[in-house]
Parts: structure tokens; sequence; C-alpha cells
């Protein structure tokens, strides 16, 4: 199926093109995507196809090889250490393993990302107030003094979605959300990612190889084979292509 | 052998780069100065009694054995002398420093190795928080101004030991002792080792760090790296203590 790429005024990520190797190893071959303000788009994808790639680019953890690479209107490959730390402040970015800082207590993980950018959140900022609403949103305000050893998976799931939030950022990018965890669990982080973007009104890109987790966050599903976009539609209309490699996804 | 060699320059050449790194972003904002005093407690304060056991215990020993050798040529009353100048010229600084390769460089190279495989270093890159500068530029600092005063602390230490021995053996009083020692000591004997404890902070600091910040392989790469963080920086204090000596030699004439 072939990608269209609609540029207008909402949209906050556009990629076209894009090339991505590690030595001799390409990982993406020309893939092309566009996320809308307020969208949630599934990337879905078997092991070792460069989902997990692909938003480490679009954060500048790594460098593209080749390609368009816009993210609010910003062209990320161009961009200095400095702008490219203000760009961050308006990206959340959840990782597959939480990466909750250990030696720090919630309450520090969630003040980490505060410290140096007080000024983006203007007259709003009151950290411990912005802590508190943060934990709150994820249900874990209890878990403010505990170290994230004395967590679980979800816990720490939740806590790093708090993370990510205090920020107030216009995009979100999670890293497999659900992996590792129960359905049950698994399910309400899915829950949760709803919720949030229903009170933030936040656009994000879900990679996830967890076809519930996809169905039930995102408005738009991209499957990526091969290192290009294979298939992209909404899930309804992806689970009735007949073609074995959108197939694999749904059974 | 030619790979070897290869390694060898192609991983030093990698360190002076990280080093090169460190000297460019020290002086500029922002400055993590809450790490930076949090690092030098734990490194200063938590190392505190095993350097200064170790000290105390070098002074005891050291005076224990030479006594009877100065006894025998009636030049017992160069003890204080002999033991103060060994100390704080050698053996004070370098065993600092090796107690601190192996429980301060292997703690920064596994906690920052742990950190990178656990995505934490990224969290921080992403969080708009420069890494570089909350992880490495703090502790290498503190490294190098924690390890002199270490270093200090466990050459007086060294001294109360040996001074401790002379008073029960030899029935010297510590003032007497302690009048000893500085009526020796001179400057020239203080300064290079001071000045030489600062490099050797510096480098147990960059090699952990360097060793941390670039481990790979995962969990078992936490291990190897605490491993070679050891191994290399207790090499390199070595081998700046030979190249410490050969310039004191020039300007002191030993």
């Amino acid at each position: 199926m072939a990608t269209v790429v609609n540029h207008n005024e909402s949209t906050v990520i556009e990629i076209e093109n894009l090339h991505k190797a590690f030595g001799g190893n390409k990982v993406l071959k020309g893939f092309n995507l566009t996320l809308q303000a307020g969208e949630t788009l599934a990337v879905m994808g078997k092991s070792g196809s460069g989902k997990s790639v692909l938003i480490k680019c679009i954060i500048g953890l790594e460098n593209i090889d080749r390609g368009k690479l816009m993210v609010l209107n910003h062209e990320v490959p161009q961009l200095n250490r400095k702008q490219l730390d203000e760009l961050r402040t308006d990206i959340g970015f959840q990782f597959q393993g939480s990466a909750l800082y250990d030696s720090m207590t919630v309450r520090e993980n969630l003040e980490f990302p505060l410290r140096r950018h007080p000024d983006k959140l203007g007259t709003d900022y009151h950290p411990d107030k912005l802590v508190n609403e943060a934990l709150d949103d994820v249900g874990l305000l209890h878990a403010i003094d505990m170290m994230p050893s004395e967590l679980s998976g979800g816990m720490k799931k939740r806590i790093a979605l708090a993370r990510t939030l205090i920020m107030r950022p216009k995009i979100i990018l999670y890293d497999e959300p659900t992996s590792g965890l129960d359905p049950i669990t698994g399910k309400e982080i899915s829950a949760l990612i709803n919720a949030i973007q229903e009170r933030y009104h936040t656009a994000a890109i879900v990679i996830t190889h967890d076809l519930a987790c996809a169905r039930m966050t995102s408005n738009r599903m991209i499957i990526l084979h091969d290192g290009k976009n294979y298939a992209e539609a909404t899930y309804h209309e992806l689970a009735q292509v007949d073609d074995p490699n959108v197939k694999a996804f749904f059974t | 052998m030619v790979k070897a060699l290869r390694d060898f320059f192609l991983i030093t050449g990698k360190i002076s780069q990280f080093a090169g790194r460190y000297f460019r972003e020290v002086l500029f904002p922002p400055y993590e100065f809450q790490e930076f005093l949090k690092q030098c407690y734990y490194i200063g304060n938590k190392s505190l009694g095993l350097v200064g056991t170790t000290g105390f215990i070098m002074g005891v020993v050291l005076t224990l054995q030479s006594r009877p050798t100065l006894i025998e040529f009636g030049a017992e009353s160069w003890m204080p002398s002999m033991v103060g100048i060994s100390i704080v010229r050698e053996i004070g600084p370098v065993i600092t420093a090796l107690i601190c390769a192996g429980k301060i460089g292997s703690g920064i190279g596994a906690e920052l190795a742990s950190m990178k495989v656990t995505e934490q270093i990224d969290a921080m890159e992403v969080s708009g928080t420069n890494p570089f500068k909350y992880l490495v530029i703090t502790r290498v600092t503190a490294t190098t101004i924690m390890i002199p005063i270490l270093t200090i602390l466990a050459d007086v230490i060294s001294l109360l030991g040996s001074a401790a021995v002379e008073s029960l053996k030899g029935g010297v009083t510590f003032q007497l002792y302690f009048r000893q020692v500085f009526e020796y000591l001179q400057f020239g004997d203080f300064n290079p080792s001071f000045i030489k404890s600062f490099f050797f902070g510096f480098t147990i600091g960059i090699i952990g760090c360097y060793k941390g910040y670039t481990s790979t392989k995962g969990t078992e790469g936490v291990g190897r790296t605490a491993n070679q963080a050891v191994v290399i920086s207790s090499m390199l204090v070595f081998i700046l203590d030979f190249l410490a000596v050969l310039v004191t030699d020039i300007f002191y004439d030993l």
C-alpha cells in the first residue's frame, strides 16, 4: 500500500524517504510518515524492523543517513545541541524499559526534566504542583517518595509516563508501552494512553507488538516491513486486508 | 601483535577525545553544582574509612619493618624523616590512588554502564539535559578534587600510625616524632606528590566515566566495564607516577 504524505498546518511530524543504516545493516530504507496534531499513530513491525530506531531518529538520539525529518516545523538533522534540547522539551519519550533513574526517588525522577527548562512552563512552573498533578494523572500519587526498585513493572511504566507528561509535551513517543506486562496491566496502560491523549490533546506515535494496544490507542496504523511502509490504514481497514504480511499481525 | 597495537592506539585516541570533550565542556554553563557536591560526598566521605584504615596500617607496617634495620645501623633517630619522606613523596599518593581506582573507578564505571544499558542516559538526553555534563563532568571534577584531599588525609593518618609504633616501641613522644618529620620534610617533597595526586584523580575519573559511558554488550558489559576501569586506571597511575618522578627530578634534583 502506498503512503500519501499530506502536509498541512496541523502536521507535527513529517518524514519523507528516511534512510538509516548501522554499518552494512540497512534498517530504514525510505520510510514515510505524517502525524497530525492530536492524532495517535501505531507503528507495528517485526522485531528488528527498525520501529525503535524510527522514534529515536525523531527525537534526535540517532542521526539519519538521508531523507527529510521535520518535527514541529524544525528540521531535526539541522538543529544544534541547544536547539535540539529546546525541541525535546516539546516531545515526551517513553522508553521500553521505563528508564527511571535508579538513584532517585519518584519525585526526583519527575522533577529532573523540569530543572533545566523552568521557562518552558512559564507561570505554571510550580514543581511540587506539577509532580503531584502528573502522578495523579497516572494514579500513583502515593508512590511519590518510593525508589524505582520498589515499583512493579506496571508502576514503572506509569511513572515513566508521568515523567514524560510533566513538561506538557505536544508529541509523545511510546516505545513498546505494554511490553513485559500481563494483558490486564497492558490494557490499563493502553487506557491510560487514551486518557492522557483526551486530557492533553497530544499527538502520539505508539511503537508496539501488542495488537490490543494498537487497536485501543491508535487512529491509524502503519505496518513497517523491510524498512519501508508496507501498509497504512485504520485498524479495522487493515484487519480486512488479505495480505500475508499484514494478516500475520492479526492472527 | 599488530592488532593489539592498533587497538591500543585506538583506545588511547578515544580516551583522549573523551578527555578533550571534558575540557571543552567543563567551563561552560549549565553547571551541575548539586550533583558535583553529591559526588564529592560519595567519593570523599565514603572512601575516607578505607583510605584511613589503609593509611594507618601502611604507617604501622612501614615503621615496624624498617625499625630492626635502622636499629642495626644505630640510625633509629632517622625513622621519622625516612617514614615521612617515603609516605609523603610516594606511598601516600600511590596507595590512595590505587584504592580509589578500585573503589571509585569501578563504581563509576559500573554505575554509568548500568545507566547506559537501561537507557537512563538516553532518558536524560531526551529530557533536554546534557548527560555528559550531569554524569561525566561532575564525577571527573569530583575525583580530581577529592583524591588529593584523601591523599593528604592518608599521609597524616599514616604518620600517626608510624608515630604510634615509635611511641610504643621506642618511647618517642608524638611531639618529638612530628618535629623530626617536619624538620626533614620540605616543600620539594610535598608539592610534586600533591600535584600528581590531581592527575591521579583526573585519570581515575575519566577512565571510569569513559568505560561506563561507552559501555556495550548489555548487562554482561557492566561487570566487564567495572573490571576494565580498575585495570586501566591502576596501570595509568603507575605510568603517571613514573613520569611525575622524572619531571620532579628535573625541578627538584631528587
